[in-house]
């Protein structure tokens, strides 16, 4: 991996601050089930940024981001006037008018382009971070060369924007973060507790369309979706705390951010091919962190889960054959034969000494009798509590008690029979 | 500032007409009958993703054929084959994008992920891995054929159409209506209820797999045309445009069909016209038009038939309370400017208000004036005394029935006289049968 000061330093600092700044946001988004929001928000800011830099000819990032800012708001205003006034549902109100937004800003681009202004449809969509290099011929070679106020008057103007949206997002999401928390969760309790969880959600709003102008020079329209979402919807199959999930977040945002850029090098380095588009690489990175998270997630994880299900459903074959045995001996038979029980259970019984096997049928050990008596004890216990308290009929009460045996602890004393009379060991 | 014009040629108007016509030049000819076929395909199949709730799918579905596109070519120009072939090209976009769908349904299932979320997800990094694949392709180093034309599936290109291609549009049209025809039954009970159809022994996964490999088909013929990112506008803005016209399918599958060939055919005679003007984008803008004037417009559900019916109703409730207050006071009907003020300061009305109440009770011939005083009819007082009838029958019937203290009938009542139907009305005639008119 090579890092050169003059190619890498600002491209590389425009893809951390971006993803930061969208990753922050992208949390309330994923939360409030408005990810396609923030999708139809970076479509339609499109015909916004074009007509802005229109009327002021310059690329300044406040007339940008005005422009962006109005053409955001009108998008959620627009789909919520066709959402209710021609009572459309909500995906197809946002598809009709992000596209019909987003066709706007292509026509006006392609306007723009035969009268000599620089902005390129394609550009739109897969950003410019490449063109972001230190073009003066005295940058830096090494970190020690930084320290100079060259290096301040060399940041380009839109790592300056980045850097101040990446701050405002932070500003409002650790300022607001209580705020924002209720009014995402229980909008009704935020109104009562005084302040508008309307006027939260506009701001969210307005913060994702600053966040989209940002970034979208540096990664292209289409590909801040995947900055806004994936580091949100990654982090929350890692925690059920909002902030901690929020963290974590940044961390998987800043993760894909600096794989991403050095993968487009890197990867097409080792087969002696040219880079390929860094913000592409960088979308593709959170994605493939995300399908990662989906499988090894320690809490949420296909696999997680699955081990857990499994280690559930040995518990329960071993309990349930405990259980016969103790059934068994109560009923006055020597043992059950071995060929009725399934061998890795029979196995997994023997190795922590719960049974013990002789003359073809296996036997309950005293370590395993006693297992098995506070097993039936919780069982005979469910049942008379389902009959007593819960209103079952007598036999209806043995197939929900056999499930709920293997869970929680029975209380120290109780009734002296079941419901069938037998008694609670 | 130097201003440039926004269009930089306006054609004449013979010319407009005679593309209009099909009668221009054979290439425009084609673009415009190629685009309104198009049109037409996706505005039936759109009914029906539109009716299942799988808009934005199908948007993730069109952004996710770019990686395909770009493995296709690839993969083809690899193994020596013509790069740019289209039937290759296109069988790669339809592998990405039912592969899309896929990957949409797994993250719902397997996670805690809702629907909005996996749709981003998937769109977003299906589009970032394209964006990869395109840059791959455009470097000659990599690839020795040309890609140059892969980049135009993005934003589309719809005057490259040839004249075979017209033919597949016209088969897409074809197969679209008799998809709709053959399986309208099907299609209707999934989208409508796909509980009942479920638990009626339809095989709700299949349908829905028909339903996608249509939508797959009509995306995958449009990415030439108006391009990746729009095709979605053709799908969903025609079913949703037509939507406010009509309340069955058949007519609104028919309709959508219709709107979307008209935005396809205008948006590429517009297009053909005006240089430097991106079809697939003039296309959308000119669907966005329909769609515009059908939510305003259209008779019973667009907005401004929607906002006429409340006003009216509001005025009627407005003319009915003033009757109502002139029978009340038992004065054979007659008010001052007091009175009206006084029920203008109750009702909340503003001066204009009132006053349009008064107009519009004199048009209807329900009181006259003479000097201040106004006074009632004969169709204005028995108009007045129904109103004071229903209102002591709702209320009777509310204290007498709902259990409602009668100090607290009053205020909802008048709400609800309004409003009683006739037949109503003669059912709580016969219920109270003992009661007569009067405060309870």
């Amino acid at each position: 991996m090579t890092f050169s000061i003059p190619v890498d330093l600002f491209p590389l600092s425009a893809a951390v601050l971006a993803s930061i700044a969208c990753a922050l946001l992208g949390n309330f988004l994923v939360l409030r089930r408005m990810s396609l929001m923030g999708d139809a928000i970076s479509h339609s800011v499109l015909p916004g940024l074009v007509i802005a830099f229109m009327i002021a000819s310059s690329r300044s990032p406040l007339v940008m981001f005005l422009g962006a800012a109005i053409a955001g708001a009108l998008t959620v205003v627009l789909v919520e006037v066709v959402k209710r006034l021609g009572r459309v549902e909500p995906g197809a109100a946002m598809g009709v008018v992000f596209s019909v937004l987003f066709a706007l800003g292509v026509l006006l681009i392609e306007q723009s382009r035969s009268s000599g202004v620089d902005l390129d449809a394609s550009c739109v969509l897969h950003g410019q971070l490449e063109t972001l290099v230190w073009w003066s011929a005295d940058a830096p070679n090494s970190l020690a060369g930084l320290w100079s106020s060259d290096t301040l008057r060399a940041v380009p103007r839109q790592v300056w924007t980045l850097l101040v949206m990446a701050a405002l997002s932070l500003v409002f999401v650790v300022g607001f973060f209580k705020e924002m928390r209720i009014a995402s969760f229980d909008p009704a309790l935020a109104t009562t507790q005084g302040f508008s969880a309307g006027g939260m959600h506009y701001a969210l709003m307005l913060f994702v369309a600053g966040a989209t102008v940002a970034a979208f020079e540096a990664v292209g329209s289409i590909l801040v979706i995947a900055m806004l979402i994936c580091p949100g919807a990654t982090a929350r199959l890692l925690t059920d705390r909002l902030s901690t999930q929020i963290v974590w977040s940044v961390a998987i945002a800043i993760a894909s951010a600096l794989l991403g850029y050095f993968g487009a090098t890197m990867i097409p380095g080792w087969f002696d091919r040219a880079p390929v588009n860094a913000a592409g690489t960088m979308g593709v990175t959170s994605g493939v962190l995300l399908v990662a998270t989906i499988f090894a997630s320690p809490s949420h994880g296909v696999i997680a889960r699955m081990l857990r299900r499994t280690a559930m459903a040995r518990t329960v074959a071993l309990e349930d054959l405990l259980a016969s045995l103790y059934r068994a001996r109560e009923a006055g038979e020597q043992g059950v034969p071995i060929d009725s029980v399934p061998t890795r259970v029979c196995k997994r019984a023997r190795a922590r000494g719960f049974v013990e096997r002789a003359n073809g049928s296996i036997t309950l050990t005293p370590t395993g009798e006693a297992e098995a008596a506070t097993l039936v004890r919780r069982h005979r216990l469910w049942e008379h509590y389902l009959v007593d308290r819960a209103g079952f009929a007598p036999d209806h009460v043995h197939a929900p008690a056999e499930i709920l045996e293997h869970t929680g602890l029975g209380p120290e004393t109780g009734p002296e029979t079941d419901p069938h009379g037998r008694i609670i060991p | 500032m130097n201003t440039p014009p926004l269009i930089a040629s306006v054609p004449a108007w013979g010319e407009v007409l005679d593309t209009l016509l099909l009668r221009a030049s054979a290439t425009s000819t084609t673009v415009v009958l190629g685009t309104a076929l198009l049109g037409f395909a996706a505005g039936v199949i759109g009914v029906f993703a539109l009716l299942r709730k799988r808009a934005l799918v199908c948007d993730a579905l069109s952004h996710a054929t770019l990686p395909g596109l770009c493995i296709a070519f690839i993969v083809g120009s690899a193994l020596g084959v013509n790069g740019m072939s289209m039937p290759l090209l296109l069988a790669g976009a339809a592998c990405t994008g039912v592969l899309a769908v896929l990957a949409i349904n797994a993250i719902l299932r397997h996670t805690r992920l809702r629907e909005d979320a996996a749709i981003g997800i998937v769109l977003s990094v299906f589009f970032a891995a394209g964006v990869v694949g395109l840059s791959y392709a455009q470097d000659p180093n990599n690839v020795s054929s040309s890609a140059a034309g892969l980049g135009h599936f993005i934003f589309g290109q719809a005057a490259a159409m040839r004249r075979h291609e017209v033919w597949m549009m016209g088969g897409l049209a074809i197969t679209s209506v008799l998809a709709a025809l053959l399986l309208l039954k099907e299609f209707a009970m999934v989208c409508f209820n796909d509980a009942f159809a479920r638990v009626t022994g339809w095989r709700v996964g299949l349908i829905d797999l028909m339903m996608m490999a249509l939508v797959v088909l009509v995306t995958v013929a449009g990415l030439q045309a108006v391009g990746l990112v729009l095709v979605i506008a053709m799908l969903i803005i025609p079913p949703v445009a037509a939507r406010f016209w009509t309340e069955r399918l058949p007519v609104l599958i028919a309709l959508a069909g219709a709107l979307g060939a008209l935005g396809g055919y205008i948006g590429a005679v517009l297009s053909s016209l005006v240089e430097n003007q991106p079809a697939g984008a003039v296309i959308v803008l000119t669907s966005g038009g329909v769609f515009l004037i059908s939510m305003l417009l259209a008779p019973t559900r667009g907005v401004f038939a929607v906002l006429r019916r409340r006003w009216a109703l509001r005025l009627r409730i407005a003319r009915e309370h003033l009757l109502e207050l002139a029978c009340e006071r038992g004065t054979a009907g007659s008010l001052t400017q007091a009175d009206i003020q006084r029920v203008a300061q109750l009702r909340g009305w503003s001066g204009f208000t009132a006053r349009i109440v008064l107009l519009s009770l004199r048009s209807r011939k329900e009181i006259t004036r003479t000097g201040t005083t106004i006074a009632l009819t004969p169709s204005g007082a028995a108009r007045g005394e129904r109103v004071r009838r229903n209102h002591a029958l709702w209320e009777r019937y509310l204290v007498r029935y709902a259990d409602v203290a009668p100090s607290h009938v009053d205020w909802s009542v008048d709400q609800v006289e309004h409003v009683l139907s006739d037949e109503l009305i003669a059912e709580l005639e016969t219920e109270l049968a003992s009661v007569t008119a009067g405060a309870p």
